[in-house]
């Protein structure tokens, strides 16, 4: 950690530890109040006027952020004064196949997980706008922590149908070594952190990988400044470490991008009884956070937004910057959940129909002259063989080797393990009838 | 090994749908099955198979109907009827002041229900499942288990804390995991573990009508499992006295001391070696962990000589340690052979079905560690 930057902020020559950190505006701001000023100068409320009149805010009454949209539900630029979506012709048509190859994935593992064939899923249906739009504007070394409904993140950044369907039937090919419950993908570390049950873990953790993002690149001012793009839902927002994060992530000024996924619906609890506030947007503010809430379902306008996120987090020597947004649920909470019982089938008929971010950029590209009927038809063919074939071998490929059953809690085999791993080769080869190793990479030789 | 992959549930990772089971494979029904609708008929004796689930539904109406000060809180306990449908008809029953659906948030809720309870109310504290109460950690033992004694004695906190704890079913590490010894090292705590219906509800009404803190350790392989209920337990004045170990099956020639589904196994396990070995095994299925009913435990070593716990938790620091150190205290002069204990794997619960089998005590685990013991 360098010295130059810690004593930065005016630090006295007191012996400097990471948790003495303090930025020179700390002390500036308990300058006492001069008199006749019409303004506060207490430290904790800088520029703030004085005022005989008592009213308190009212939350109702202020007006309801903004949300911003470049194409209407017709695919067509709504302002059209404002130059093109600067976005190549072959980009969107990528964004555009992506988007459709994660639905299609998504029916085909849900009907899988029906039948019993891998014992857990969970779609994005309704947010592949959010996902592929946003992960289009980062760059390959920026880092990703995904909650568990961002398919679409990962697909942009280069995941194939052979690295989902891998982690999905927990094969040899499967980073994680077939630890992880279904849809907890991780791969390309440091890039992507593979993601974690327990909801909004990941939020404070994201501002934390953020500050070392920030150290390190002032460490090495030669590479491409990173930034932490981190995903989750506006239930997972309730939680105490959505608070947390943001409110050390603006004060310690990390290079992070908070992207909420408002899609309606915790589960089976809808957002009226989630919260109260203007969104997840207006907490941003209150956090000091410059914040901004779009539209989900139009993949320019979070693109467009996300581009200027990673701008804004990048400048002024880093800081957060939170985006809210908006999209519908159109698929279960996931496999364990039947949505149908607590809303109603045909509002979801609705949404699917009436605005979904698919639909939207297929209206758009076929507006422009990019897309066309017989198109879709081929792609959608050509994307429906390609993940059965995909789920087809990734089930037939063999499980991971018998030796990872050992690996991984200490950083060396240790002698008790060799003996169990020698022991269970013995009766394995003592009584081969009993135990069928044609399932697992490298057979019994997977003990050696 | 078949049993856990046929068995393992559609990874209920935050919760279970009742109308889906129609389109899984009819294996799981036991699981998440409406299992009201499969309640057996009285018997002569008044005897009733109820599921574990139902028994702590049962429990939770009772008490809410006989005491106005208790409400339930948690994720989907209302609207849902419980991830694991434990709260099934009780809005419609009680409404929504005394069950109460809350925003994604422990800590949050946790901490309102042990407001509620230093003010006087009883709440009972559902988590989805104890894995994510670690959110709420500091609320239930720094506020929970601390204030009464904290302020002098004037603050009552009579909260029960319930949900699923331990064993699990294909959702690997970070929904797994057996919390007993962490709890059961509170001071300022009780701690329950039922395994059977008639444990489940009368540990579960005990919890509730005890004024101290109690956490209720449940498990959701047991809430589909059928157990016979008596005419007594069928009652609504049924409570079970915390604190008090149950015994299972008399035996004179090893104690076996366990907990929850533990019990259910090592049942098994002492039928195995009664006819394989003709070894007479005493089953003491705990029920409390803390007050630990350690004079049961003792009287039964002072009688068979050999002592073996079987637990879930992970091997060190936990409850089966506790159980072998107060057997050496108050027992040494009885042990006529090393105590034993069969726990959980120090691993990180692993996803494969094959290897999630192993990483808990299983019947043949149980045994083999029993004839080993006996040196049979």
């Amino acid at each position: 950690m360098s010295l130059k930057l810690l004593t930065r902020g005016g630090l006295r020559s007191q012996p400097i530890t990471t948790a003495r950190i303090v930025p020179a505006r700390r002390w500036s701001s308990s300058i006492s109040q001069p008199p006749g000023s019409d303004s506060v100068r207490f430290p904790g409320a800088v520029n703030s006027k004085f005022t005989s009149e008592m009213a308190f805010l009212k939350a109702s009454d202020l007006p309801a952020i903004p949300t911003y949209r470049v194409m209407d539900s017709d695919g067509r630029q709504v302002d059209k004064k404002r130059p093109a979506p600067d976005v190549t012709n072959e980009e969107v048509l990528t964004w555009y196949k992506n988007m459709l190859s994660v639905s299609i994935m998504d029916v085909v593992m849900f009907e899988a997980q029906r039948q019993g064939r891998l014992s857990f899923y969970m779609v994005s249906a309704g947010e592949e706008g959010i996902t592929v739009g946003s992960a289009a504007a980062l760059t390959p070394d920026d880092v990703v922590f995904a909650q568990y409904r961002e398919a679409g993140v990962f697909q942009q950044r280069g995941f194939t149908l052979k690295n989902f369907m891998s982690q999905l039937f927990a094969n040899s090919n499967d980073t994680g070594r077939g630890r992880n419950m279904p849809v907890h993908y991780g791969q390309n570390y440091p890039r992507i952190h593979t993601i974690s049950s327990p909801l909004a873990t990941q939020i404070p953790q994201a501002a934390g990988a953020a500050y070392a993002l920030k150290l390190q690149d002032l460490q090495n001012p030669n590479r491409d400044p990173r930034i932490v793009a981190c995903y989750f839902g506006e239930g997972a927002a309730s939680e105490g470490d959505f608070h947390a994060a943001l409110n050390i992530a603006a004060t310690r000024s990390c290079p992070v991008v908070f992207i909420c996924r408002n899609n309606g619906y915790a589960i089976s609890t809808p957002t009226l009884e989630q919260y109260r506030g203007d969104g997840i947007a207006s907490r941003g503010v209150g956090y000091g956070i410059d914040t901004i809430r779009v539209d989900g379902n139009d993949v320019f306008a979070v693109n467009e937004a996300m581009k200027e996120a990673r701008r804004l987090a990048l400048s002024e020597g880093g800081r957060p910057v939170l985006i809210e947004a908006m999209s519908y649920r159109v698929s279960h909470h996931s496999t364990s959940d039947d949505s149908f019982a607590y809303r109603a089938r045909v509002e979801v008929e609705d949404w699917k129909r009436r605005d979904n971010p698919i639909i939207r950029l297929r209206k758009w590209l076929e507006n422009q002259g990019l897309w066309s009927e017989e198109q879709e038809k081929e792609a959608r063919d050509q994307m429906r063989k390609a993940v059965l074939r995909e789920f087809g071998a990734a089930e037939q490929e063999k499980k991971p080797s018998l030796r990872e059953a050992f690996a991984d809690v200490y950083e060396e085999i240790t002698e008790e393990q060799r003996e169990q791993m020698t022991e269970l080769k013995r009766i394995l080869e003592t009584y081969p009838d009993e135990y069928d190793l044609r399932p697992y990479k490298d057979g019994i030789n997977g003990l050696d | 090994m078949a049993a856990p992959r046929l068995f393992r549930p559609t990874a209920r990772l935050f919760s279970s749908r009742l109308a889906s089971t129609a389109l899984r494979s009819n294996i799981r029904q036991s699981a998440c099955a409406p299992s009201i609708l499969r309640r057996g008929y009285a018997t002569e004796t008044g005897t009733k198979e109820v599921t574990v689930r139902d028994a702590l539904n049962e429990a939770l109406a009772e008490e809410l109907e006989r005491e106005k000060k208790c409400y339930i809180i948690g994720e989907e306990v209302a609207q849902y009827n419980g991830a694991y449908k434990v709260t099934r008809g009780l809005l419609d029953r009680f409404g929504p002041k005394r069950v109460i659906d809350t925003p994604i948030t422990e800590a949050g809720f946790c901490g309102i229900a042990v407001g509620s309870a230093l003010a006087g109310l009883h709440p009972v504290c559902e988590f989805m499942t104890f894995n994510f109460a670690m959110q709420a950690i500091d609320q239930i033992i720094n506020s929970g288990a601390r204030t009464h004694y904290m302020s002098g004695g004037i603050q009552p906190c009579n909260i029960t804390f319930r949900g699923p704890n331990g064993f699990a079913a294909g959702v690997a590490a970070q929904h797994s995991q057996d919390f007993s010894g962490w709890y059961g090292s509170i001071p300022g705590l009780k701690v329950v573990s039922p395994w059977s219906s008639e444990d489940a509800k009368g540990l579960l009404k005990a919890a509730i009508r005890d004024p101290n803190p109690v956490v209720v350790l449940e498990n959701e392989l047991l809430y589909g499992q059928h157990f016979p209920m008596s005419e007594a337990a069928q009652k609504n004045d049924f409570v079970i006295p915390i604190g008090k170990a149950k015994i299972e099956r008399p035996g004179k020639d090893l104690t076996i001391v366990c907990i929850s589904r533990c019990v259910g196994l090592s049942l098994d396990a002492a039928a195995e070696l009664k006819e394989k070995y003709g070894v007479d095994a005493e089953v003491i299925n705990l029920r409390s962990i803390k007050p630990l009913d350690v004079e049961t435990i003792i009287a039964s070593l002072k009688k068979t000589g050999r002592i073996l716990a079987v637990e879930s938790g992970y091997p060190m620091y936990g409850l089966s340690s506790e159980i072998l150190a107060q057997c050496m205290e108050y027992g040494f002069d009885y042990l006529t052979a090393p105590a034993v204990r069969v726990t959980g794997a120090e691993v990180p619960t692993p996803y494969a079905a094959g290897l999630e089998a192993m990483a808990f005590p299983q019947v043949d685990t149980i045994v083999g560690q029993a004839v080993k013991l006996l040196r049979l």
